[in-house]
């Protein structure tokens, strides 16, 4: 296998920025990983939102996370023009689920359970989004 | 008609919360945010809460994936009837008659519709691109999610996926077991002379080839075909008029199932937990009056989860459930899919749904091949998954009965 195909880097193309998540994405070209929280019942979501999914106040606020995280479950993709890939979903720290990447890192390695952290990956003429590395 | 006054809506409904958002120009809001936001309002107006819930209704203008964006977005979390009917304008009034018509039927208690968009900013027009105008990093004002998904390579394989991976870690589900579900399909479309694939298949032949998205194998997945289908519903009077066999339908339920802010994120079950109960229990008949099956295909990991989770065995059973042919007819106890499935014979246009409701339709009238008709099949249930259920899916039930 090549370089690329054991590290499982893919072109990631640009995200859809939205009003409500460009706060979230220009503070990814910093390097910087924001969650949404709500002040209202305590709870942090994802992905970010104006509103609380769960108590529905608009009190929510941007909150800089370490990006740690546990891996809840994955697939790699091995049908793919561009090499394989590999897809899942982590639990952050501070409890949400959220879907990303898993980049280098051998295909084999990946495990559920396993302690992982967010990297910022470039994208197709869009700022960078999270994936994650092993920890 | 006796029909119509028996399920008239007169009397039955009535709307008891509404709210016109102020705004005219909303150049710092989102589509998906002024829909929260008016639901917000109207709910408020009602005395009611977004757990109150229990029917969503949108039309286009909702952005994302019919009402599952909305649903999500929302944090809708009891949600168990969706309507996303498109006739423009007039779309609000034809869902207040449909909620009316859930409503009377007992389906439902509490129904939200909603309807938002900016045009003055450049917003997401119905059935449009979802805002931006396609300009290189213009904002987008299409699905909410979009930015925080379509990014990752997510396909129906790896998010499928993704589900059969964590079963197999929380409950030691075996790609063996899983096979189990190809081979009884592939034993049924031996005798269908329009599947696709018509050969037999073993658990060996399912577990050594290729790999697609781990752990889900090629002959895990279902058939890319094109085609079509049609059913036709009608009352009793004109079912009685009709010279063929009628098909009685006994109860239905339907429920989507979301990611919901991901603090409660489980891959592992699907929306079925919620459809089945109502389901049975509308049509007053229990698991063992079930002789057969149509279980939504688009991957063997989809039968497994949806058959433990509609209750024909307990959670985590569900690869002891489907091995060693217990879904094949005439051998196991459950026969299922006895065209061969979207796994062998048909998933016209990617959409399995439709061809779940004629075989158990063929079965029903005992027209079904009579290498794979069940015996006196009296009653018989399908069941529908649409969506990922490795993102956000809908689930829909419906058991029918051969009336005498």
């Amino acid at each position: 296998m090549s370089e690329t195909t054991d590290l499982m880097t893919r072109p990631i193309p640009a995200p859809a920025v939205t009003l409500e998540t460009k706060p979230f994405f220009d503070a990814a070209a910093e390097g910087r990983f924001l969650i949404k929280r709500c002040t209202a019942c305590g709870k942090a979501h994802w992905y970010p939102r104006s509103m609380c999914p769960y108590c529905h106040s608009d009190a929510t606020v941007w909150e800089e996370s370490p990006g740690t995280a546990t891996i809840y479950t994955y697939s790699v993709m091995w049908r793919s023009p561009t090499g394989p890939y590999a897809i899942g979903y982590v639990t952050l720290d501070e409890g949400p689920a959220m879907m990303t990447n898993f980049v280098d890192v051998a295909p084999d390695a990946l495990k559920i359970g396993m302690k992982v952290k967010v990297k910022f990956q470039p994208t197709e003429g869009g700022p960078p989004v999270p994936v994650f590395v092993p920890a | 008609m006796e029909g119509v006054q028996a399920m008239s809506i007169k009397g039955k409904a009535y709307v008891m919360g509404a709210y016109e958002h102020p705004t005219r120009d909303a150049p710092d809001k989102t589509t998906a945010q002024l829909h929260a936001e008016s639901a917000k309002g109207a709910l408020e107006d009602a005395g009611l809460s977004f757990d109150d819930v229990d029917a969503y209704f949108c039309a286009g203008d909702a952005p994302g994936f019919g009402a599952m964006s909305m649903v999500d977005y929302m944090g809708l979390r009891n949600v168990r009837h969706t309507d996303t009917t498109e006739t423009g304008g007039s779309s609000y009034l034809v869902h207040l008659n449909h909620a009316c018509q859930a409503i009377a039927a007992g389906k439902v208690n509490v129904a939200l519709i909603t309807l938002a968009g900016r045009p003055r900013n450049g917003g997401g027009r119905p059935g449009g691109p979802g805002g931006g105008g396609g300009k290189p990093g213009a904002l987008s004002d299409g699905a909410p999610e979009a930015g925080f998904e379509n990014i990752y390579g997510g396909s129906t394989h790896n998010t499928y996926g993704m589900c059969a991976m964590r079963h197999m870690y929380e409950y030691g589900t075996t790609s063996e077991q899983l096979a189990w579900i190809k081979v009884a399909a592939s034993h049924h479309a031996q005798w269908n002379e329009h599947a696709f694939l018509k050969n037999v298949v073993t658990v060996e032949d399912v577990v050594n080839s290729r790999m697609i998205a781990d752990p889900l194998h090629l002959l895990d997945c279902c058939v890319v075909t094109d085609g079509g289908g049609a059913v036709i519903v009608t009352s009793p009077e004109v079912a009685r008029s009709l010279n063929r066999p009628k098909v009685k339908v006994l109860g239905a339920a339907e429920a989507p199932k979301m990611p919901l802010g991901g603090q409660e994120l489980d891959l592992t079950y699907c929306g079925a937990v919620w459809t089945g109960p109502p389901t049975f229990a509308e049509a007053g008949v229990t698991h063992a009056d079930i002789k057969y099956a149509s279980i939504y295909d688009s991957f063997t990991i989809t039968v497994l989860m949806t058959l433990e989770d509609l209750g024909f065995c307990k959670k985590g059973e569900g690869g002891r459930f489907v091995a060693d042919g217990n879904l094949i007819s005439g051998v196991g106890k459950l026969p299922f899919n006895t065209d061969g499935g979207g796994l062998c014979n048909n998933h016209p246009t990617n959409r399995g749904g439709i061809t779940k409701i004629i075989e158990t339709v063929r079965q029903l009238r005992g027209e079904a091949h009579p290498k794979v008709q069940v015996p006196n099949c009296d009653i018989a249930l399908a069941h529908g998954t649409g969506g990922s259920l490795g993102v956000r899916h809908a689930a829909a039930t419906v058991i029918m009965e051969r009336e005498a």
